[in-house]
């Protein structure tokens, strides 16, 4: 049976994470061969999966980890863990 | 693979320093809590919104977790316990300030996938991490994460942000994994229609059909 389009798209997160079954992925694969609009929105969402990813899109506030440890540094001397 | 091995060996390490911890060598807990810092300040900083905010509430979380150490089990993981005790202290607040927004609520139930019509383009098929050095992609990014339902933003920042696993993102926020899986997929559904057409921007020239797999 071939598979359509609505059918890939509703699998898509789940193929790009390899959590589809053998069988499901062998008829997705089939489909993206012949369909350029699947794959196309199965490189497009892959894309911004990698994208945000990366580092640099979400970067801690400058100071953040010297504040954050200057104030652990106050907290260590008052009290041991209670 | 090698991933689970890096992480056990993680856990062992972090098992270890929690001992000596208690045990008095206090200064250790800089070095278990860094690499925590990134997972519990993005956690809160998609709970809260607020940079300021986000960053005062993930000192408190570091605190709680020294005061609370040896309460840690060690039956789940010690960034997923953390994690639990930083989601509780960012809900803590949004209760106090009254924000708490109901949409969190409706998707616990709703475990249907969703039609969606995704944004159709044939030309972007690279990934422009090059572009990342401009700050306008990173900035689009950024606010397309931001404009999404409380509940997907929580589970897209855990999952595809500081990639984190199935499991780990469920028992952080409290959930199936299951509905994990199904505001992953809306999640990045919802951005991909979002942001397929600005990116398209960004992508270097094409060097043929498949360029994606050429790399």
């Amino acid at each position: 049976m071939r598979i359509d389009c609505q059918h890939v798209w509703q699998h898509i997160s789940a193929y790009i994470d390899g959590e589809v079954d053998a069988e499901l992925r062998a008829e997705i694969d089939r489909h993206l061969e012949t369909c350029e609009i699947c794959s196309a929105v199965l490189d497009s969402t892959r894309n911004v999966v990698v994208l945000m990813a990366d580092d640099r899109v979400f970067e801690l506030p400058a100071g953040f980890s010297e504040r954050l440890h200057a104030r652990l540094d106050r907290e260590l001397e008052l009290a041991g863990p209670s | 693979m090698t991933a689970s091995n890096h992480d056990s060996e993680t856990e062992q390490r972090g098992r270890v320093l929690i001992q000596r911890i208690l045990a008095g060598e206090r200064q250790l807990f800089h070095e278990l809590i860094a690499p925590c810092e990134r997972s519990i300040y993005f956690l809160l900083f998609s709970l809260l919104r607020n940079e300021a905010e986000a960053e005062d509430a993930a000192q408190d979380t570091a605190i709680k977790v020294y005061q609370n150490l040896k309460n840690f089990r060690g039956d789940s993981q010690f960034r997923t316990w953390v994690l639990s005790i930083a989601r509780n202290e960012g809900l803590g607040r949004l209760r106090k300030a009254g924000t708490r927004r109901e949409d969190s609520l409706d998707a616990e139930t709703d475990e249907q996938t969703g039609d969606y019509t995704p944004a159709i383009l044939t030309s972007w098929r690279e990934v422009p991490l090059e572009a990342l050095e401009r700050q306008e992609l990173g900035a689009l990014l950024r606010a397309a994460i931001a404009r999404l339902p409380e509940i997907y933003r929580n589970v897209v920042l855990l999952r595809d942000i500081e990639e984190m696993d199935v499991r780990e993102t469920a028992a952080a926020l409290g959930i199936t994994e299951g509905a994990v899986k199904v505001r992953l997929h809306r999640a990045r559904a919802l951005l991909q229609k979002e942001l397929a057409p600005k990116l398209e921007g960004f992508a270097p020239k094409r060097t043929g059909m498949f360029g994606w797999f050429k790399q």
